[in-house]
């Protein structure tokens, strides 16, 4: 079967500094795989290039088996169009550190204008879809407040009802726990372990040790650009065998 | 005073009066809609252009900016002229104001948009809108709150700029005011007149500002 993501050899480069230095994994159809590993060590920049948020270098990103972001023509390696790259970035969900909700628009508009305008949903049915994953996250008698007046955890919540009722192949998680008040981690790593158990494919950056550990079918450890270590999580926190993970696991708090 | 006479001298003038007042109000009018256009493009290329979108744009704000309106006005008539575009004094000054009235609009709506977090467009993309989309749905209305302030005075600008057209010969209010002056000699009376008459068409505009601004700061918006 298809994987829903596979990284191939990917290479990305800031400026001089390399901070993807051969990048391979890939994520099954109903996997959650948590990226983790030290600040510095590439695994939100590795997460970026999944819905090209980042430029990559060498390398191919497949998301449902196609190759995002760049084409070859005429030998010569070359990126996407613009609309091009939209569509390819809508396959795949994307919940940010800092939320970033639109603070212009109440929740539920937050929701429905990726339906509206980027899936052409005719309104009341963008309405119905919006209030159904609002439920869903528990959001639902909040959909007429603006971002400004929900909690952290609550504004959360609703981002990742905006990024999953656009129906994407596979959904993204950078940090999505680290900007919050340690008493709202909890009800957004609920939302996202029912999400999982429901089948949702997802690849998660965190520093929730514990999370990874109890979510994961799969744990990829970064170290330096390179994956270091990755396999099913009892073994890489019973057994890690690679002395970095060891130190990194001693380091980190579960 | 006689106030009578003065009263007798505007029914007289009142068709020049009226003209001249539709003259600054059509000329300001102008100026702001089509600055405001106009200062929108330069706003966006000066804000996420690359390098060739950029620096003209950049370039057109600082020198537009830096230059004296009446200069600009005077430049803008003689100029036109000389290199073959017979503009009339209501058309180039129509365009100077414009020029001029778009610069300001570019760099208020660059401040504006400048303002505003990375996250949104990164937020905007990742759900899949293209540049044009998360311009206008997303960076564009959080822009205008910042901006209306500062943009209703703008315009307030260009109302009391386009006082300097009487130089070139636009029959404004100013110009016609100094006309019938002239003739009746009423010097204070008619100057007040016309100072009331444009802070009338000014207080309208920040009127208009204000009511703006309280539909933008309503609770919830349906934007669907």
């Amino acid at each position: 079967m298809t994987p829903i993501v596979e990284v191939r050899a990917l290479h990305k480069r800031f400026g001089e500094l390399e901070v993807l230095k051969g990048i391979d994994f890939t994520v099954a159809e109903g996997e959650v795989v948590s990226v983790i590993g030290a600040s510095g060590s590439g695994k939100t920049t590795l997460l970026r290039c999944l819905n090209l948020l980042e430029e990559f270098h060498q390398g191919e990103v497949l998301i449902g088996g196609e190759a995002i972001g760049y084409h070859t023509r005429r030998g010569q390696r070359a990126r996407v169009g613009e609309h091009e790259i939209a569509r390819q970035r809508a396959m795949t969900g994307m919940v940010f550190q800092s939320f970033n909700l639109f603070p212009h628009m109440s929740a539920l508009d937050n929701v429905t204008l990726g339906l509206t305008k980027v899936r052409g949903m005719p309104k009341n049915q963008a309405i119905e879809l919006g209030d159904h994953w609002l439920e869903r996250v528990g959001m639902l008698e909040r959909r007429d407040y603006r971002p400004s007046q929900l909690s952290g955890g609550q504004q959360q919540r609703v981002a990742i009802a905006r990024a999953i009722a656009m129906n994407p192949k596979v959904m993204l998680f950078d940090e999505a726990t680290s900007a919050l008040d340690p008493e709202r981690v909890g009800e957004v790593l609920e939302t996202i372990r029912s999400l999982a158990q429901e089948g949702m494919t997802m690849v998660l950056v965190t520093h929730e040790m514990r999370f990874a550990r109890d979510v994961s079918d799969k744990v990829v450890f970064m170290e330096d650009g390179r994956i270091a270590e990755q396999g099913p999580p009892e073994r890489l926190f019973m057994h890690p065998e690679s002395p970095r993970l060891q130190a990194f696991l001693k380091t980190s708090s579960f | 005073m006689d106030w009578s006479y003065f009263f007798n001298e505007v029914v007289n003038n009142r068709d020049a009066l009226l003209h001249g007042t539709a003259i600054t109000f059509a000329v300001s009018l102008i100026a702001i809609l089509a600055g405001t256009v106009l200062g929108i493009v330069i706003g966006i290329a000066v804000t996420y252009g690359n390098k060739p979108l950029r620096w003209p744009a950049r370039l057109y704000i600082d020198i537009i900016r830096g230059t004296p309106v009446l200069v600009l006005v005077l430049a803008t008539f003689y100029v036109s002229s000389a290199v073959g575009f017979n503009l009339t004094a209501f058309q180039a000054g129509a365009l100077a104001l414009t020029l001029f009235c778009a610069s300001h609009v570019g760099e208020i709506l660059r401040g504006a948009l400048q303002s505003l977090s990375r996250g949104q467009i990164e937020a905007g993309r990742a759900i899949g809108l293209t540049f044009g989309g998360i311009f206008r749905y997303i960076l564009f209305p959080q822009a205008l709150r910042y901006a209306l302030p500062t943009w209703i005075t703008a315009a307030v600008e260009m109302v009391k700029a386009s006082t300097l057209l009487s130089v070139i010969g636009v029959a404004e209010l100013l110009l016609t005011t100094q006309q019938i002056i002239s003739n009746n000699f009423l010097n204070m009376q008619f100057y007040l007149l016309a100072g009331v008459i444009y802070f009338l068409i000014d207080f309208a505009i920040e009127q208009v500002g204000r009511f703006i601004g309280r539909r933008l700061e309503q609770p919830t918006r349906r934007m669907v």
